[in-house]
């Protein structure tokens, strides 16, 4: 006859044990062998893993492929949060002014986000190799007569484009839920208190929806940095290596060249950068959100 | 407001939107056009109509990368992943509100920070452990390893959702003689019908469009998903664009029907998952 309390103890650990399990294995174990990993020196093949120090980490500090890789992964984030933001803003806001085709209007502008990146990416490859060519010799717009993915300037913004027309609906739906939660009345109050639209806007609507701007920055910055799909499919992280960014790197350099524990210190460094700049980010946003 | 200038300002932004609404399904009308087109089609215009609509493509691509055979992958993966996520989750948070104290509050913080760690952090290792423990390349693998990454979030949700829940209809079972399993199963669980929804939308979509996993575990072409068997078209030195496009276009529709049904479920899945993530 058990007792009570084991009973209740084996209760818990049937519930909580296979998610603990599968974390431990498939997360907490690999986390720390990326780490373990980034102070030795394997090629993926022999059979011992010999010790390297910190010699990874001193190397990376001076490999030109990888800070080429992260000063493209912090222009990209940047750009891309800053736009991903504004566009996505402003389809809520007008969106919101209750459009008759709004609900169409807002399937259209999700719709790309349900598609996996790695399609996006090729679909894209299409367009740019195969409808700019087009556009450039209908219109003679020279900007189109370009071959985009050849050039690192115009593949940047490729990449940039893409991502807005991929996930800038996802932003909006954010932005319009917390829309839809501004109290009427209270911008009511305003207009009779002779608040113009953009008065209204940016002293009532705005610190309302500061709760959703967090989340979308930290989607935008966060989604930004991890990007790989689109630079695997779109750009190959060419031309000559511009485009490639900080995952798909890490992944060219342990998948493809077997330097799995050189790899892991760049992704060692990759989590830290990662980690600060989310977790700054977050507090930052929450002291300054306005509490209803 | 006054509603009489509104109405001529609201039917051009109404109309501009539609424009840019249209821009926004041009890429994907392209894509479907153009593989109903012969190659030397493709090539002479882009825009233009298919002079005969003919299925050829998609004939040749669903037997050139077996495109019912990689739709079963993709949907036994997709699957048997999130259902094994949604259970291992709610079950283990069940016990973690239930009940507290410091060993389930250090397995939730744990947990929970690992959603932190990008994917890239873990996935030199990762190959080294699936191969370890015999279950690279396998489609119960990948199952498994989803199962793991898949924990973080639905626990987070579950977790926050479970504490809401009022304990009085668990406790009144309990005096009626159920189990923790009869209380898990038939209470609580159908309370927490709406959470997930939404957990299981958000992995559904996730793990249907991931590639990178897939990418390094799944090496046999018997084992490939969808977006493993579309990259076939976009290799080095292919330029079969007609071929390309029916393939994505066969890529594109069953996650395209699938939001076309669930649009509203999608849409809320994805705004209550981001709001409380």
């Amino acid at each position: 006859m058990m007792t009570v309390k084991t009973r209740r103890l084996l209760t818990y650990g049937i519930f909580v044990a296979p998610a603990l399990i599968f974390f431990t294995i498939v997360i907490f174990i690999p986390f720390l062998r990326a780490i373990l990993f980034s102070f030795q020196d394997w090629n993926g093949i022999s059979s011992d893993i010999g010790w390297a120090g910190t010699s990874n980490y001193t190397k990376l500090l001076n490999d030109k492929g990888f800070i080429k890789s992260f000063d493209f992964t912090v222009k990209f984030v940047i750009t891309t949060t800053i736009l991903l933001n504004v566009v996505a803003l402003a389809l809520a806001l007008i969106l919101n002014l209750a459009l008759k085709t709004r609900n169409i209007l807002r399937t259209a502008f999700f719709l790309p986000y349900v598609i996996g990146g790695v399609i996006i990416g090729f679909i894209w490859q299409f367009i740019i190799g195969g409808l700019f060519p087009e556009i450039g010799a209908a219109t003679g717009w020279a900007i189109f007569q370009k071959s985009w993915l050849s050039y690192p300037e115009y593949s940047f913004w490729a990449l940039v484009i893409v991502t807005v027309w991929h996930s800038a609906g996802y932003f909006m739906i954010i932005y319009l839920a917390a829309l839809q939660g501004v109290p009427k009345d209270m911008l009511e109050a305003a207009e009779i208190d002779g608040a113009g639209r953009i008065q209204r806007f940016w002293h009532v609507t705005l610190p309302l929806i500061r709760p959703a701007m967090t989340i979308n920055l930290f989607l935008a910055i966060s989604n930004g940095f991890k990007g790989f799909d689109l630079n695997f499919a779109l750009t190959k992280g060419g031309p000559f290596g511009t485009t490639e960014s900080l995952a798909l790197h890490i992944y060219l350099e342990a998948f493809t060249k077997n330097l799995f524990t050189y790899a892991s210190a760049k992704a060692v460094i990759f989590f830290l950068i990662l980690a600060a700049i989310t977790l700054v980010q977050v507090a930052v946003m929450k002291r300054r959100e306005v509490e209803m | 407001m006054n509603r009489e200038r509104y109405s001529v300002g609201k039917l051009v932004l109404e109309i501009i939107m539609l424009a840019l609404g249209l821009l926004f399904f041009f890429p994907l009308y392209l894509t479907i056009v153009n593989g109903f087109k012969t190659y030397n089609e493709v090539v002479t215009s882009t825009t233009a109509f298919p002079e005969v609509v003919q299925f050829q493509n998609f004939v040749t691509v669903w037997n050139q990368i077996n495109f019912l055979g990689v739709f079963m992958n993709s949907l036994i993966i997709t699957v048997i992943a999130v259902v094994g996520i949604l259970l291992i989750s709610s079950m283990a948070a069940y016990q973690l509100v239930r009940r507290p104290g410091r060993l389930s509050q250090i397995i939730f913080l744990v947990i929970l920070s690992s959603l932190i760690i990008p994917f890239q952090t873990m996935m030199i290792p990762l190959v080294k452990v699936a191969k370890d423990l015999n279950i690279i390349d396998t489609l119960h693998g990948i199952i498994l390893l989803y199962w793991g990454f898949g924990i973080p979030l639905a626990l987070f949700l579950y977790h926050g959702f479970i504490k809401a829940v009022p304990k009085e209809l668990e406790e009144a079972a309990s005096i009626d003689g159920s189990g923790p399993f009869g209380i898990f199963f038939r209470i609580l669980l159908p309370l927490l019908k709406p959470i997930t929804t939404t957990i299981a939308i958000l992995h559904s979509l996730w793990i249907w469009n991931d590639f990178l996993l897939p990418l390094i575990t799944l090496s046999s072409i018997k084992n490939q998903t969808i977006p493993l068997a579309a990259s076939v078209y976009f290799g080095q030195y292919t330029n079969e664009w007609h071929l390309a496009m029916a393939a994505l276009t066969l890529a594109t529709l069953p996650i395209m029907i699938f939001f076309m049904f669930m649009q509203r479920y999608i849409i809320q899945g994805i705004t209550a998952g981001a709001v409380k993530g």
